[in-house]
């Protein structure tokens, strides 16, 4: 029999967090602090209009771009919130969860040997969806020393003349870095120069715990050379609806609209619906999300520095990214450790690139009292290895 | 600050005053001494437990009581009010807008009880025109907690 397989998705390495979902899942007693998603509900009257979609017997499918009232909705939004201006009729498409955005801006830009930047550590889909895409992913580590925000030097070092993407995700997953004004105009300074296009994953805008987040596009000469992906996953906490939109000039979004017409036809149609409402009455339930996640981040912040555990300070989506350093365990040995010795999940740095050696990603997507127990186990496991020495 | 200290107090009165100050970015002294005010202004008027007694083998039984009054010349509905605030078997009175005056809710151990309360006590004061009682049958959410389901964390356990 021939090989059935794909030789460019044979070479694709699984995420490796796999692995510790596989174990965890075996245990009993497991506290986990390893999941990427908000521990709230999606807001009550948020669902009740999805429930009502569904009784009215609104089970079409809707246009390829997403429903008009949806995508207008979206263009208020992103100019209150972003001071970012799109067109609802040819700037914005709504998608399935940001990543199908990332997904699609890839395949509707690249040539085949065209290189994107992307800065480690982050979310585990760009590096295989570039591949995909039969692009070349060139990673950009990012250090501690800078609180994991990408400077321009990072920057220039990487670029040569076949770079056509940056990818900007930020607030970040798994640091919760995030970028300032400054930041981002050295960015766009070197963007422009060299051409360069931006795909800024802005999934985790309204989880900023100091300045507001700003949005690269919002920059002078910026708008012509981003794609803005956003969604409802995190600030509404509406991740199983599955929703997100991507949005940029006329040009690309013609093409990625394309793909998305023949891959997916359209994003559900029922989280729509519901979107809508979220974007309509939602900020009141978005504030006091941030709020708690902010107050979680504090807590864990002085605890963190209780124990003695390194960290720096991160501002931005609910996660905390302490340093492992001083025990001498890679990442990878210290979350297996912990996961067998004391049932509590956490995610390995390097599950978001090498350069994540080193470190833990912990998320704080769960109520204190969690947040307290798992610590306490974890305070366990780390006197243990101290006294150890 | 305030605000956010009593939503916090509203949920759980037996939060820990240091850890409270941890999660508001405060320390322990500044959130004592706001509380330590406002329990003298009287915004903090005392720590309940919210209890459901159906789990008990006590005996409770709660009606809601509308009311209809006259309202006397120079005092509104106030000094009626208190004759009837002061009944300790009356958990909570207020003034309703609408086609009733007061909303009294009441806790009794018996119908009897509840019932002996309004034809003897409520009905017979002078200003009151009216009564009608509602017994509740049961509770499903009090004091913005929903009673008896404890949330479970269906998520999966790891996730990007």
């Amino acid at each position: 029999m021939r090989n059935p397989l794909s030789d460019k998705v044979v070479t694709i390495k699984p995420s490796g967090i796999r692995k510790f979902f596989d174990i965890a899942s075996e245990m009993k007693d497991v506290i986990s602090l390893g999941v990427g998603e908000p521990d709230f509900d999606t807001p009550w009257h948020v669902r009740d209009e999805g429930i009502y979609s569904l009784e009215k017997g609104r089970t079409f499918y809707t246009s390829n771009s997403g429903l008009k009232e949806l995508r207008e909705e979206i263009s208020h939004y992103l100019r209150r919130r972003y001071q970012l201006q799109y067109d609802p009729l040819h700037e914005i498409l709504v998608t399935v969860g940001g990543s199908e955005g990332i997904d699609i801006a890839l395949r509707a830009m690249l040539n085949p040997g065209d290189e994107v930047l992307i800065p480690e550590p982050c979310y585990v889909s760009y590096l295989p969806c570039v591949v995909l895409a039969d692009g070349v992913p060139v990673t950009i580590e990012l250090k501690e020393e800078n609180e994991f925000r990408l400077t321009k030097e990072e920057l220039l070092e990487k670029i040569t003349d076949k770079t056509k993407i940056l990818v900007l995700p930020f607030p970040n997953n798994p640091t919760g870095a995030v970028l300032r004004r400054e930041d981002l105009e050295a960015i766009a300074e070197v963007v422009i120069e060299h051409d360069l296009f931006v795909l800024s994953d802005e999934i985790y805008s309204e989880l900023t715990y100091g300045e507001d987040h700003v949005s690269i596009a919002s920059l002078p000469g910026m708008w012509e050379r981003t794609l803005t992906i956003n969604g409802f996953s995190k600030s509404y906490a509406m991740t199983g609806w599955r929703l997100g939109y991507i949005c940029g000039p006329k040009e690309i979004v013609e093409q990625m609209t394309k793909i998305h017409q023949f891959a997916i036809m359209c994003a559900p149609t029922t989280a729509q619906y519901a979107a809508v409402e979220a974007l309509r009455n939602g900020d009141d339930d978005v504030a006091m999300m941030r709020e708690a996640y902010n107050q979680r981040r504090r807590f864990l912040m002085h605890e963190f520095a209780r124990m003695g555990l390194k960290c720096f300070e991160p501002f931005g989506a609910f996660y905390v990214f302490p340093s492992i350093k001083e025990f001498g365990l890679s990442s990878d040995e210290f979350a297996m450790r912990l996961l067998e010795e004391e049932h509590v999940a956490v995610v390995p740095g390097t599950a978001f690139g090498e350069c994540g050696e080193g470190f833990l990603r912990i998320s704080y997507a769960y109520s204190i009292d969690a947040l307290k127990a798992a610590l306490a186990r974890m305070e366990r496991f780390i006197n243990r290895l101290r006294a150890r020495d | 600050m305030r605000e956010q200290i009593l939503t916090f107090l509203e949920k759980n009165s037996k939060i820990d005053l240091h850890e409270l100050a941890i999660m508001l970015g405060s320390s322990e002294a500044v959130i004592a001494n706001e509380v330590a005010k406002m329990e003298e202004e009287q915004v903090i008027c005392g720590y309940h437990t919210l209890i459901d007694w159906e789990k008990t083998s006590s005996e409770k039984i709660t009606a809601l009581i509308e009311v209809r009054v006259t309202p006397q010349r120079g005092q509104g509905f106030d000094s009626i009010a208190e004759r009837i605030y002061n009944y300790p078997e009356v958990q909570s009175l207020y003034l309703i807008s609408g086609a009733y005056d007061l909303l009294v809710i009441l806790q009794g151990k018996t119908l009897r009880e509840v019932s002996s309360f309004v034809s003897d006590k409520l009905s017979t004061l002078d200003s009151v025109l009216s009564t009608a009682t509602h017994f509740i049958l049961k509770k499903y959410k009090d004091y913005g907690t929903i009673l008896g389901t404890k949330a479970k964390d269906e998520r999966m356990l790891v996730t990007p």
